[in-house]
């Protein structure tokens, strides 16, 4: 194969297979790349299957369930309602690309840990992303917020409540990495946090009855 | 759960798009958002054998606003249009119709002028049209036209581009100081496509209701306002208890047809639109108060809200060239213009869009 060009290469798989093929060059996960893919080849599919990261989970393939969402430039989408030739020359990240190269876990990744905010974890990677996104036009949400950003996506093990709980911890863990007080200057959000400490990071549902 | 194969075109002027059009027209289908066209090709309930890209034409991405009203092109997403403080001030229906439009990662990615193409009798965005009376501008190598909201909309997905156009720009006409607006939908959850939904806009002349229009989501006919002027002339905008605002929802579950699926009882749906239009067009009126209220309360402005048709000039931030009111001769009006502090007193008028994109 040495020595061809893409445009080669994109003929003989045009010749093989009868149908277009396309190089996408795009910056994946902080990493150049480029991968040569059929023309229909959904975002998702892309990712997982010729960019070989499976952190991006397919569940509806029609943008109800929100398990495939990535970030676009930043901003949340569904990459099963895109095509990977729509990510040419754009900056995408997936679940795997929001550490630090040096292993430590985004705070939104360490606060569904802390709070047990997974079960199955099908639905984890979508929850990540948006919430990653999230926090960083609205850093101190409340709870009410909280169940707003988390609406778009679906938990079928029902953990809502502890994905909420993920939401504000994380807030928490990006202020205390930035030197702030971890309870922030919302008076709400901080007595939710304190309350939470109290009684641990994953109050039950049963138990919190009397709570909104 | 695959599209078909299909060749891609990612043309890089509006002209480009055209010539592609032109050769292919109805083997082609445009990509704008994808939001509605992707899970089509994915269902293979569409299976075009081309498709143009439009998301490489910066050009084709911007709102602007004049004395006509809010202009969005074809990139303009749902996110950038609810963002747009001008635009709210401008038209405010636009904010309140577009928060009910699916989730956030969706209107970061689908566009508004792809909603009104894909004439979706279950979105908002052609409701809105509908009743505003907005126009589609259309290109294609043959020129540019524009086609009124009443043309447009054919029927169920079917509007009226011809096979070589594209929808470069959505015109809305902007609020008049007597207008007022509502939108209110009932879905299964928050984000979902609405089971049924009402956007409303009346007007006020005297304290009094003058006219009062309806455009219907899941219901009705795709696009089309009814016009409920007859039931409710003369009504007071403030009083809640006036019988007609009932009368005008007994007389759109009598005309307004709906259907059974899934989801809903036709009968169900027309309960719905019974309850939602009392409400709605009650709720429209009070805007339409409260509206021309906070003209009268400018500090600069006209003391008096119906004294002239008076230039006012605008003081806000804005840099946009805004005409004189006057231009659109409204006989019953009396018209002041647009006054920019008005979004903090009209934007709680669906109650739930009291707050500004992004969250409810
Ligand atoms: C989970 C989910 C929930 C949703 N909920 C709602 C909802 O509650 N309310 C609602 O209104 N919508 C909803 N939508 C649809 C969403 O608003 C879409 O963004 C919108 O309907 C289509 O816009 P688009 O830019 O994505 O268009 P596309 O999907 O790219 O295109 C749709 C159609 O319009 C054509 N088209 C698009 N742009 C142009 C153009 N400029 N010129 C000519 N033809 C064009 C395409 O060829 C295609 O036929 C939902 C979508 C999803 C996935
Ligand atoms: S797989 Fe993309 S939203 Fe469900
Ligand atoms: S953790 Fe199982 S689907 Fe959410």
């Amino acid at each position: 194969m040495a020595g061809k060009t893409t445009e080669q290469t994109l003929a003989e798989l045009y010749e093989e297979t009868g149908e277009q093929h396309l190089a996408v060059t795009l910056t994946f996960n902080k990493v150049p790349q480029t991968i040569l893919v059929p023309s229909r080849t959904l975002a998702s599919d892309a990712i997982r299957h010729y960019l070989r990261k499976t952190g991006t989970h397919v569940g509806c393939e029609h943008g109800v369930c929100g398990a495939c969402t990535i970030l676009l430039n930043g901003e949340p989408v569904r990459s099963c309602l895109l095509l990977a030739a729509s990510l040419h020359g754009q900056d995408v990240t997936t679940v795997e690309g929001l550490a630090d190269p040096d292993g430590t876990l985004h705070p939104v990744q360490q606060a569904f840990v802390e709070c047990h905010g997974l079960q199955c974890g099908f639905c984890t990677p979508g929850f990540v992303t948006t919430i990653a996104a999230y926090l960083e036009k609205n850093d101190s949400p409340t709870r009410a917020e909280a169940t707003e950003a988390i609406s778009g996506n679906l938990c079928r093990c029902t953990g809502y409540q502890n994905i909420k709980a993920a939401v504000l911890r994380a807030a928490e863990i990006r202020r205390e990495r930035a030197g702030l007080s971890p309870l922030g200057g919302d008076d709400e959000l901080a007595a939710l946090s304190l309350d939470d400490k109290v009684r641990g990071n994953t109050a039950p549902v049963g138990g919190k009855g009397d709570r909104t | 759960m695959k599209p078909s194969a299909l060749t891609y075109h990612r043309p890089e002027s509006i002209a480009a798009v055209c010539d592609v059009l032109a050769r292919l027209g109805h083997e082609a289908k445009v990509l704008a958002g994808g939001q509605s066209l992707i899970p089509m090709l994915s269902m293979r309930l569409a299976a075009p054998a081309n498709l143009i890209d439009i998301n490489m034409l910066p050009e084709q991405d911007g709102i602007s606003i004049d004395r006509h009203g809010v202009t969005f092109r074809a990139l303009v997403r749902h996110s950038a249009l609810l963002a747009d403080d001008d635009a709210h001030q401008a038209q405010p229906l636009l904010r309140r119709a577009l928060q009910l439009v699916a989730h956030p990662t969706i209107r970061n990615r689908g566009t508004t002028v792809g909603s009104i193409v894909h004439s979706d009798p279950a979105a908002e965005m052609p409701a809105v049209l509908g009743l505003l009376g907005g126009t589609v501008r259309a290109q294609s190598q043959r020129g540019i036209r524009e086609i009124a909201a009443t043309d447009f909309f054919l029927g169920p997905l079917e509007c009226g581009l011809a096979e070589d156009e594209i929808a470069v720009a959505v015109t809305v006409p902007r609020r008049a100081p007597n207008e007022g607006s509502a939108i209110d939908e009932i879905a299964r959850r928050h984000g979902d496509y609405a089971v049924a939904g009402v956007a409303a806009q009346v007007r006020i002349v005297d304290g009094v209701l003058s006219t009062a229009t309806a455009c219907y989501v899941s219901a009705g006919e795709l696009g089309t306002p009814m016009d409920f002027t007859e039931v409710l002339r003369g009504v007071d905008p403030a009083d809640a208890d006036d019988s007609r605002w009932n009368a005008a929802g007994d007389l759109a579950r009598d005309t307004i047809e709906t259907e059974t699926d899934i989801h809903a009882s036709s009968s169900y749906r027309s309960q719905l639109v019974a309850a939602l239009t009392a409400r709605v067009l009650h709720e429209a009126a009070r805007d339409a108060l409260r509206n021309a209220a906070a003209r009268t309360q400018r500090p600069d402005g006209d003391a008096e809200p119906r004294a002239d048709s008076g230039a006012e000039p605008r003081e806000d931030s804005d840099t946009e060239p805004r005409e004189d009111s006057d231009t659109e001769p409204r006989p019953d009006s009396g018209a002041v213009s647009q006054s920019a502090d008005d979004s903090a007193s009209a934007s709680n008028a669906t109650g739930r869009s009291g707050t500004t994109g992004g969250t409810r």
